[in-house]
């Protein structure tokens, strides 16, 4: 089955998963074109105009600093998109090939998980705190804290399910030819794995955004000037009452994206091989 | 289930001392000399000196582990570098919070969670099934603490109902209606964790439903609602169980950012506080304790699982 026919497969009859993958493609068009799409410089302050309400020229209206909403919040879908992807960047890489790896060579295997089953032993939120507490506020900190803790999870579930194909005849039967290991892991086992790998993406992706924002809510995620939707909420928290569209608008975004991602997440889980169906669990 | 239970313990003492060692090394992480690191910016040499014979600094890494799992062992997680206090009795005020907290979670997870999660189960593939599982994802997709800032605007600011921040302890004025205090914080911290419960619920109960038991109870001709309570329900409730002692456990570290909208003093914004205040002591207590609660949680939920369902462990 190739990538289009599962795609198609995956949204037959799914009005409001279809909607999300709309809105997600809104959002990586946003991201790419911001430049071309923002009306002014998400950084630009203008003491003068502070706190406008929505109207025009400032669409969403503008901050405390005076910069425009509607802008901040276009660059804001780029960062949406860099720590999402970021993060599924490195949770995959790491956690999946820790995750192979230990069910291939077992021996190895056994060590390693148990290094997991370690790691699994801190509460997400918890984890991401301690690492941010050893490292500097930054776009790539942020990405890599996100990114490991979600690798753990990630290595477990490639785990079950490369230990599952490993038991499977077309492994034997390379075996029996003499393909190498490595060859049999990546060549003859990863290409099975792409479907569930594209739905734990997804989710990973839903929830680093639910992570990020909570780690800039805390003043522990992104430096402060970098326009991402967290920030916006965190810096203008105080402003609720003076300005409430100041929260509305980054809250708004960041919800239909997470719930987007989701639906997407969800729809894919349901058309891939039914083998592999109970080891990812999104919402 | 004697022998189960014998070897989960004994597969939980590794897991401990490996967590424990993480950290141990927590502080080491830190770049500078760790003496001055867990006394902070004002202390002297000479205090420095003192701790760091006291500590085993000079000495190689593994003996100073010992001497901090030793002093550990007694109670003695060293002393908050704000506070001035012994790390322990810090950790100890904000119990009160985060466990009041956390039940009262709970019960609004089980109150909502459990019915619309039968209700899903039961209508499945009808429009109110798919109304309640998109609404539940829905409601996990929302970040906890921009829920917060709105509920205290319609609840606190708009309408004046409720409190808006701070916890008063039981013990002080006002007594058992000092938990008002914690219903919008409570409520703040359950959306996300009752959508994950509805979501199970629902998922356990398809589950069951397909098993040949059902099939037996339907061919009797029971009611619909009675196999649905007695014979699915039930059934799917052992995995739903184990699910309420997880997000418990979880509870207390995920409680971070709704006490740090809601100003409770509880653990989670005491971690929040000691990062930004770079009290290193306190922040490895914190860790320390949470991870090990969280580890004992998890084990005796797994015991229980086993024990509510025989098959487990004879796996």
């Amino acid at each position: 089955m190739n990538a289009m026919n599962f795609l198609q497969a995956a949204f037959a009859g799914r009005r409001l998963a279809t909607l999300g993958f709309l809105w997600l493609v809104m959002i990586a068009v946003a991201a790419i074109a911001a430049p071309l799409i923002a009306p002014f410089d998400p950084l630009e302050i203008d003491p003068v105009g502070r706190l406008a309400k929505p109207g025009w020229p400032n669409l969403f209206g503008t901050d405390h600093f005076g910069r425009d909403t509607f802008s901040r919040a276009v660059y804001g879908a780029r960062m949406t998109v860099i720590i999402g992807t970021g993060s599924v960047v490195v949770a995959l890489l790491a956690g999946g090939l820790i995750g192979m790896v230990s069910a291939y060579f077992t021996k190895l295997g056994h060590f390693l998980m148990r290094g997991v089953d370690v790691l699994m032993a801190f509460p997400a939120l918890l984890m991401a705190l301690v690492l941010i507490t050893l490292l500097e506020r930054s776009v790539f900190n942020t990405i890599l804290v996100i990114g490991i803790v979600y690798a753990t999870t990630t290595a477990r579930i490639l785990f079950g399910m490369t230990l599952k194909l490993k038991g499977e005849v077309f492994v034997d039967a390379a075996v029996c030819s003499g393909v190498g290991n490595l060859s049999i892991l990546f060549r003859h086992i990863l290409p099975n794995l792409v479907s569930p790998l594209l739905v734990q993406a997804s989710f990973i992706f839903a929830f680093a955004q639910l992570q990020a924002a909570a780690l800039d809510f805390l003043g522990l995620g992104l430096p402060p000037e970098v326009p991402s939707w967290g920030n916006m909420l965190s810096e203008e928290r105080i402003y609720v009452t003076r300005a409430p569209w100041l929260l509305i608008y980054p809250g708004i975004l960041i919800v239909l994206s997470v719930f987007s991602m989701n639906l997407v997440g969800d729809a894919l889980r349901d058309s891939i091989d039914p083998r592999f169906k109970d080891d990812i669990s999104g919402v | 289930m004697l022998a189960y239970t014998a070897k989960r313990l004994l597969t939980l003492i590794p897991t401990l001392l490996a967590a424990s060692i993480l950290v141990f090394l927590f502080v080491h992480l830190i770049p500078g000399d760790p003496a001055a690191i867990l006394l902070g910016d004002t202390a002297t040499p000479e205090e420095v000196a003192q701790l760091s014979s006291e500590m085993g600094f000079d000495h190689p890494l593994y003996i100073q582990y010992f001497i901090w799992l030793s002093n550990v062992l007694k109670g003695d997680l060293g002393t908050s570098i704000f506070f001035g206090e012994p790390v322990l009795s810090v950790i100890g005020s904000g119990a009160e919070t985060s466990i009041l907290l956390a039940s009262m979670t709970m019960i609004w997870i089980i109150l909502i969670g459990l019915p619309i999660g039968i209700l899903s189960a039961t209508k499945h593939g009808t429009w109110i099934d798919q109304m309640t599982s998109s609404g539940a994802m829905l409601a996990a997709s929302i970040p906890t603490f921009w829920l917060g800032l709105y509920l205290i605007m319609i609840f606190s600011v708009t309408l004046g109902w409720f409190p808006s921040s701070g916890f008063p302890s039981l013990s002080d004025h006002g007594g058992i209606t000092n938990l008002r205090y914690l219903l919008l914080p409570s409520l703040t911290l359950a959306a996300p964790n009752t959508a994950l419960i509805i979501r199970l619920v629902r998922a356990s109960m398809l589950d069951v439903s397909r098993e040949d038991h059902v099939r037996t109870a339907r061919a009797k001709g029971l009611h619909p609602t009675r196999v649905a309570i007695k014979h699915i329900f039930r059934n799917a409730l052992i995995a739903v169980a184990a699910a309420f002692g997880f997000t418990f456990a979880a509870l207390i570290s995920e409680a971070v950012v709704t006490e740090t909208v809601f100003s409770l003093p509880g653990i989670g914004r005491l971690v929040v506080q000691s990062i930004l205040r770079r009290d290193y002591p306190v922040i490895q207590g914190v860790i320390l304790v949470i991870v090990v609660l969280y580890m004992v949680i998890n084990l005796a939920v797994d015991l229980a699982y086993a024990r509510l369902d025989p098959r487990v462990s004879l796996k």
